[in-house]
C-alpha cells in the first residue's frame, strides 16, 4: 500500500494529515500489518487533551495490544465512531476510512519535524532488515 | 490419516449441543428428600424479595442426559491421562489418584473453616506437615499456605517485601523484571503498587548481571526472577545477583514455577532467594482441572516472617495447633478462610508418596528434557545453547523459511496425538517452542514425541501446506478467534419466541 | 517409584544417548556447593495404603459425627455423586487451560455453560469463568469500578462478610483506594441514610452483600439508585448462591461478585471454592479472568474459544485487568454439573427447603427462655439470635452434645457480643434442629 505523500509519519507508526491546525491521525499500513486482524479500538472522547509522546488509545488484535502515541499535543475534536462497529477497517483502509481522531493542535508547526513518506518507507525497510538478521 | 503417525488415529466421537438446548419443562435430574418441617410461606416471609418462579432459562434435564452431556464433552479434550502434554513451565505431570481419594475422605472434605479449633486438629496437622515439607524443600525459614494460585502467591510475596521495606521507612518504587518473565510478574507488581522496570537478558538468555548492577538503586524494592529461567536454563549467577540486591537493601523474589528442576537437588533459600512462591498445581502434582484450582504457597526468610498473612499456624505448648487471627505487622488476608485446603491435601499426599525420593522425580524430568533436546537439536533452531534443565526452548527460525511458524507446528502436533507445547513464549524468543516433558513421560512416549516433531519438520520442508492448515483430525478445525473477539458471544440465550401473529 | 515410568536400564540408555555418564552431569550448571548431597528430611516414601492411612488418621481428629449450624460464607448442601463421577474423569481433571481450542472443546463448552448459568442466576449480561473465591471476586469487582470510574473512594457495608472486607483492605492498601464502612441499622440492613450522607462524586463503588453476613436480605433498588445518582457503581456480593433460587436477583447491580461454593463444592476446610464476576455487557472489557466465547471454525461448525484475552496478564502484562492466571476451573465445572442436575425445579425446591428449615429453627429457638431475635428482617437460611449469656460458653456445652453451635459475632462485631449466627440448610434433619434447640435450653439452664 502506498504511503500518501501529504502525510507525516512517526517512529511509532502513526500518520498525520494536516489541514490548517486540524490534524487527522491514524496508524500506518505497516502497523496494521504487524498487528494482524484488528478486533477492538479504544479511543479518547471529544474534548480530551492529548500530549506529545503519550499514549492516547489502543488498537487490539486477538493476541496483542498496541498503544497509539500522540505525535503532537492538542484537543480531540472528533473521534471515528465507525471503528467501534467495524474495527477491521483499520486493516482494509488504514490511511483513509480508518482515521482515528481529529485534533486541534496547540503547535501545528511541530508536525513538520515528523518523517515524510519517503523517510518513513526507508525507516520501515531498515526495521525489516533488523528483525530478520 | 497417515500410517506414519503411530500414536493416534481417528475414532468416532459423539456430538453434543448445549445443555440448555436439551432442556424441556418438567424433566428433573435430582430429587431432594421430602421436607420434614412445615413448609414456610416464602412469599409472605420474603415479601418483595421473593422470586416468583424458578430461575429463567435454567436447564431441565434428566440424570442420564446430564451424565451423557458431560461425558461426551470430556471426550473432546486431551488430558495428561491420555498422553504427553509438553507445555513449557506448566509441569503437566501425573495427577496421582490417591490424592483425589484422600481429599474426598469424610472428615477431610467435610470440615468447616469456622468449626472449633479443638475439632480441627486433623486439618491443622495436615497444614503443619505441609509447611514443614515445603520449608525443607525450599530451604526457607517461614511460609504461608494461604494464596490460591501462583499469581496470588506473587502478589503476597511482593506485599511482604513492601511491608518489610515500609517498616524500615521506605517501601521504594520499582520492581525489576526480566524480559523473559511470565506475564503474571509485571501484572502483579503493578497491583502491589510498584512500577515495573524491565531488565534485558544477555546473549545467553540469563539475567544481565552487569546491567543489573547499574539498575539496582535505592529506588528498587526487588528483582523478580524465575529460576531456572523461562528458557529452562539455570541462573548460574543467582547468588551474585542476590548479593547485588542485598547490598542496596533490595530483595530477591523467585517465581517458583520451575521448581520441578530443583526439588531435592538444590534449595532456593541456599542460593540467596529471600521470598518465593510455589505452584502446587505444577511441581506438586495437583490437577490442573482445565485451568484450576491451584495453590501458591509463599516461603520466605526470617526477615519477612512477621508480615505473613493472617491467620498464622502456631504450635501451642501442649502440642496443639491453632490458627492465630491477629498479628500486628501482618499484611492482612489475601483470601477468605485458610487456603485452598483441598489442593494442599493433594500436594501433601504427593510429597508423602515420594518422601526424600522426590529428588528422583526431578532427575527424571531433567533427563527427559535433555533427551528430547539432544534428538531435536539441528532439526529445530536452538536460540540459547546453555545446558537445559527440565525444559528446552527451540524456535521456528528454520521452518519459518518455508512460511511455517510455531503455531502451525503446534497445531500439527495435535494430529500426531500430542497436546501442543507452549507457543510464542518466552517473549525473548520470537517463534518459540517451549517443551517440558516432566518426569511422567516414559522413554516410549518421549521417542514418539521426538519422531512426531521430526516428521513435522520434514513436512514443513516438503509439504508445508499440511502443517499450515493443521489440525486435520480434530472435531473442529481452526476457530475464528477474530470474530469471537470482535463480536463476543459469551452466553447462550433462548431463541426469541415466535410472534403469534405470524402463525 | 510407581509414578516414574522408567526402569534403571532405560535411564542408562537415555543417558548414553545424550552422551552423559551420570544424572549428576545434567546438573553441572548448578554450582557444586549448592547441590544437596543429603536426602531431604521429609517423611516417606509411603505406599498408597500408607498415604491413605495418614489421612484417615487425620480425619478422625476433626469434627466427624458432629451436627453443625455454621454457615457464614461456607454452606453444607446436598451434592449428587454424579458430580464427582464427572469431574473425576481424567479428561476434565487432568486437562489444561483451554488455550488450544481444537482439543479443549469439552472444557470450553462447559465454561460457556457455566457463564450462562451465572448470568441466569444473577440477572446480569456477562459472567467470567471464575475467580479464586467470593472474597477475591468482590475485591476484583471493586478494582473494576475503580478502573471504570477513575475514582478512589469505596463505600463497603459493614454487613459484608468480615473476611471479604479484610481481603479488600489488603488489596486496596497498595492501589491507593480508600475503603470506608457503612453501618447497618437496627434491623440489620444497610443504613441508607448514612450511605447517602457520605456519597460524594469521588466514590467508585458502593458494596453490599445479600443475604448479608447476618443472613438479612438487603433491598437493592434504593441502594443502587443512591449509588448511581452520585455516579458510583453498585457492587453486590453474594456468599450463599442457593438464595437465588428463591430471591430476586440483583439486576440493579453493575457488578455481582458471587461465591459458588454452595453449588456442589464441599466445605473442605475453606477451599478450593469458586468466585464469579457477573456484570453488565458494557463492562466486559474491564472484567478480569477468562472468558469463553462462541464462534465458528473454518468449516462453519459451532465451537468455543477463550476470547478477549488482551485483558489478561499473558498479553497485557503490567496493564492487565488482573494478574489472575490459574482460576478455579474444575470447581466451576463442579458447579455447572451440580446446577444442571438440580435444574430449575431442584434449585427452587432446595431454596424452599432452606427457607422452611431456617424458619422452623428460629421458631424453636425463640421458644427457649432468654433467646431473642437480633434483627427483625426477612432472611433466607441464616439468622442471628441474642443469648442471655456468652455464645462461646453456650457452644462449649453444645459441643458435649456433639453439636457445633452458632458462630459468635463478638469478635468481628463488638457491639454484637452475646449474639450468634445460626445457619440451617436442607441437610439438617428436623430431629437435629429440635435437639439443637433443646441443647441450647439445657446450656442456658447450667449454673454460671
Amino acid at each position: 500500500m502506498a504511503y500518501p505523500k501529504s502525510f507525516r509519519y512517526t517512529k511509532e507508526h502513526e500518520w498525520v494529515d494536516m489541514k490548517g491546525d486540524l490534524a487527522t491521525i491514524g496508524i500506518t499500513d505497516h502497523a496494521q500489518h504487524e498487528l494482524g486482524d484488528v478486533v477492538f479500538v479504544e479511543l479518547p472522547k471529544p474534548g480530551a487533551k492529548i500530549e506529545t509522546g503519550k499514549s492516547f488509545g489502543t488498537v487490539e488484535s486477538v493476541k496483542a495490544v498496541s498503544e497509539i502515541y500522540a505525535p503532537a499535543s492538542g484537543e480531540v475534536i472528533e473521534v471515528n465512531s465507525e471503528l467501534q462497529n467495524k474495527p477491521e477497517t483499520i486493516n482494509s483502509d488504514p490511511h483513509g476510512a480508518a482515521w482515528l481522531i481529529k485534533v486541534r493542535l496547540t503547535n501545528a508547526a511541530a508536525i513538520s519535524d515528523l518523517m515524510d513518506s519517503a523517510t518513513y518507507e526507508a525507516y520501515i525497510a531498515e526495521k525489516g532488515k533488523e528483525t530478520s538478521a | 490419516m497417515s500410517e506414519k503417525i503411530k500414536k493416534a488415529s481417528r475414532h468416532v466421537n459423539q456430538n453434543e449441543g448445549l445443555i440448555f438446548e436439551k432442556s424441556s419443562p418438567g424433566k428433573r435430574a435430582f430429587e431432594l428428600p421430602p421436607l420434614d418441617v412445615p413448609a414456610a410461606e416464602a412469599s409472605k416471609a420474603l415479601g418483595s424479595h421473593y422470586r416468583k418462579e424458578g430461575v429463567e432459562g435454567f436447564p431441565e434435564v434428566s440424570e442420564i442426559e446430564v451424565l451423557r452431556h458431560f461425558t461426551r464433552l470430556s471426550s473432546w479434550n486431551h488430558a495428561i491421562d491420555l498422553g504427553m502434554y509438553p507445555l513449557g513451565s506448566c509441569t503437566m505431570k501425573y495427577n496421582p489418584r490417591v490424592n483425589e481419594f484422600v481429599a474426598r475422605l469424610e472428615g477431610i472434605a467435610t470440615e468447616h473453616p469456622y468449626q472449633p479449633q479443638e475439632l480441627s486438629q486433623g486439618c491443622l496437622k495436615i497444614l503443619r506437615l505441609l509447611e514443614k515439607c515445603l520449608l525443607e524443600i525450599t530451604g526457607m525459614d517461614a511460609i504461608t499456605l494461604q494464596p490460591a494460585a501462583g499469581a496470588q502467591g506473587e502478589l503476597t510475596g511482593l506485599l511482604l517485601i513492601r511491608a518489610y521495606l515500609q517498616k524500615q521507612g521506605n517501601p521504594r518504587k520499582k520492581v525489576l523484571i526480566p524480559d523473559s518473565a511470565h506475564g503474571t510478574n509485571p501484572a502483579t507488581a503493578v497491583i502491589a503498587g510498584y512500577e515495573v522496570e524491565n531488565i534485558k537478558s544477555e546473549s545467553h538468555g540469563q539475567v544481565d548481571v552487569e546491567g543489573l548492577r547499574r539498575l539496582v538503586t535505592e529506588d528498587v524494592a526487588a528483582l523478580m526472577i524465575t529460576n531456572p529461567s523461562t528458557l529452562g536454563i539455570f541462573e548460574q549467577r543467582l547468588p551474585e545477583i542476590a548479593e547485588i540486591l542485598h547490598a542496596k537493601g533490595a530483595l530477591l523474589y523467585m517465581d517458583g514455577a520451575n521448581m520441578n528442576a530443583l526439588a531435592g537437588i538444590t534449595r532456593p533459600g541456599d542460593l540467596g532467594v529471600d521470598v518465593m512462591h510455589l505452584n502446587l498445581h505444577k511441581t506438586f502434582s495437583t490437577p490442573h482441572g482445565g485451568g484450576g484450582p491451584g495453590a501458591g504457597p509463599v516461603a520466605m526468610k526470617k526477615i519477612l516472617e512477621p508480615f505473613r498473612p493472617v491467620p498464622i499456624l502456631v504450635e501451642k505448648e501442649n502440642g496443639r495447633l491453632a490458627l492465630e487471627p491477629v498479628r500486628p505487622d501482618s499484611i492482612g488476608r489475601v483470601k477468605a478462610f485458610s487456603s485452598n485446603f483441598g489442593v494442599l491435601v493433594r500436594a501433601l499426599a504427593y510429597i508423602l508418596a515420594y518422601g526424600p525420593g522426590v529428588r528422583q522425580a526431578t532427575e527424571d524430568a531433567v533427563l527427559n528434557a535433555n533427551y528430547i533436546r539432544k534428538h531435536l537439536e539441528g532439526v529445530y533452531d536452538l536460540p540459547y545453547s546453555l545446558p537445559s534443565m527440565h525444559e528446552v526452548v527451540f524456535s521456528d527460525a528454520i521452518q519459518k523459511k518455508n512460511g511455517v511458524n510455531t503455531m502451525d507446528i503446534a497445531k500439527r502436533l495435535i494430529d500426531y496425538g500430542f497436546h501442543p507445547y507452549t507457543t510464542a513464549f518466552p517473549l525473548i524468543v520470537p517463534g518459540a517452542l517451549m517443551i517440558e516433558p516432566t518426569e511422567s513421560e516414559s522413554r516410549e512416549e518421549c521417542d514418539l514425541f521426538i519422531d512426531a516433531m521430526k516428521s513435522i519438520a520434514e513436512e514443513a520442508a516438503t509439504q508445508p501446506e499440511i502443517v499450515k492448515t493443521a489440525p486435520h483430525t480434530t472435531r473442529v478445525r481452526r476457530l475464528d478467534e477474530v470474530g469471537a473477539a470482535r463480536k463476543p458471544v459469551l452466553r447462550w440465550k433462548p431463541a426469541a419466541p415466535r410472534s403469534t401473529a405470524a402463525d | 517409584m510407581r509414578y516414574l515410568p522408567k526402569s534403571p536400564v532405560e535411564r542408562q540408555e537415555m543417558l548414553a544417548a545424550i552422551g552423559k555418564n551420570s544424572i549428576d552431569e545434567l546438573f553441572s550448571s548448578i554450582p557444586e556447593k549448592y547441590r544437596l548431597r543429603e536426602a531431604l528430611k521429609i517423611p516417606g516414601p509411603y505406599s498408597e495404603a500408607e498415604v491413605i492411612q495418614y489421612f484417615k488418621e487425620r480425619a478422625t481428629e476433626n469434627a466427624a459425627g458432629y451436627t453443625s449450624f455454621l454457615g457464614a460464607g461456607v454452606y453444607n448442601h446436598l451434592r449428587s455423586v454424579v458430580t464427582d463421577a464427572i469431574i473425576q474423569r481424567g479428561e476434565f481433571l487432568t486437562s489444561y487451560t483451554p488455550y488450544q481450542a481444537e482439543i479443549s472443546q469439552g472444557t470450553l463448552q462447559a465454561i460457556f455453560e457455566f457463564q450462562t448459568l451465572m448470568c441466569q442466576l444473577t440477572g446480569q449480561d456477562v459472567a467470567n469463568a471464575s475467580m479464586y473465591d467470593g472474597s477475591t471476586a468482590t475485591t476484583e469487582a471493586v478494582l473494576m469500578a475503580e478502573r471504570l470510574t477513575g475514582r478512589r473512594r469505596v463505600l463497603v457495608a459493614r454487613s459484608v462478610h468480615p473476611e471479604y472486607r479484610d481481603v479488600l483492605k489488603t488489596y486496596a492498601k497498595n492501589s491507593g483506594l480508600r475503603i470506608e464502612e457503612i453501618p447497618f441499622t437496627k434491623n440489620g440492613t444497610v443504613d441508607a441514610k448514612a450511605l447517602q450522607s457520605t456519597l460524594t462524586d469521588d466514590v467508585a463503588a458502593v458494596v453490599a452483600q445479600s443475604p448479608n453476613f447476618f443472613g438479612v436480605i438487603e433491598t437493592y433498588a434504593p441502594l443502587a439508585e443512591t449509588a448511581h445518582a452520585a455516579g458510583a457503581m453498585f457492587v453486590v456480593a453474594i456468599a450463599e448462591g442457593v438464595s437465588l433460587g428463591l430471591l430476586r436477583p440483583p439486576a440493579e447491580a453493575d457488578v455481582v461478585a458471587m461465591e459458588a461454593q454452595s453449588f456442589g463444592l464441599p466445605p473442605s476446610y475453606g477451599g478450593p471454592f469458586a468466585g464469579v464476576i457477573a456484570a453488565r455487557e458494557k463492562y466486559v472489557r474491564q472484567m478480569p479472568g477468562r472468558l469463553a466465547g462462541q464462534t465458528t471454525d473454518s468449516e462453519g461448525r459451532r465451537g468455543f474459544v477463550l476470547t478477549l484475552a488482551t485483558r489478561e496478564q499473558h498479553i497485557r502484562r503490567e496493564k492487565a485487568t488482573s494478574n489472575i492466571c490459574t482460576n478455579q476451573a474444575l470447581c466451576a465445572l463442579a458447579a455447572t454439573v451440580h446446577l444442571t442436575l438440580l435444574g430449575k425445579q431442584g434449585l427452587r425446591e432446595m431454596a424452599e427447603q432452606n427457607s422452611s428449615k431456617a424458619q422452623f429453627a428460629l421458631e424453636e429457638l425463640l421458644k427457649v427462655p432468654g433467646v431473642r431475635r437480633t434483627f427483625d428482617a426477612p432472611f433466607f437460611n441464616e439468622f442471628t439470635v441474642e443469648l442471655p449469656r456468652s455464645v462461646k460458653i453456650v457452644n462449649s456445652h453444645l459441643l458435649r452434645e456433639k453439636i457445633v453451635g452458632p458462630l459468635a459475632l463478638g469478635t468481628p462485631y463488638p457491639e454484637l457480643t452475646k449474639h450468634g449466627l445460626v445457619c440451617v440448610t436442607e441437610t439438617t434433619p428436623r430431629t437435629e434442629i429440635e435437639r439443637f434447640a433443646g441443647a441450647v435450653k439445657r446450656a442456658l439452664e447450667q449454673p454460671v
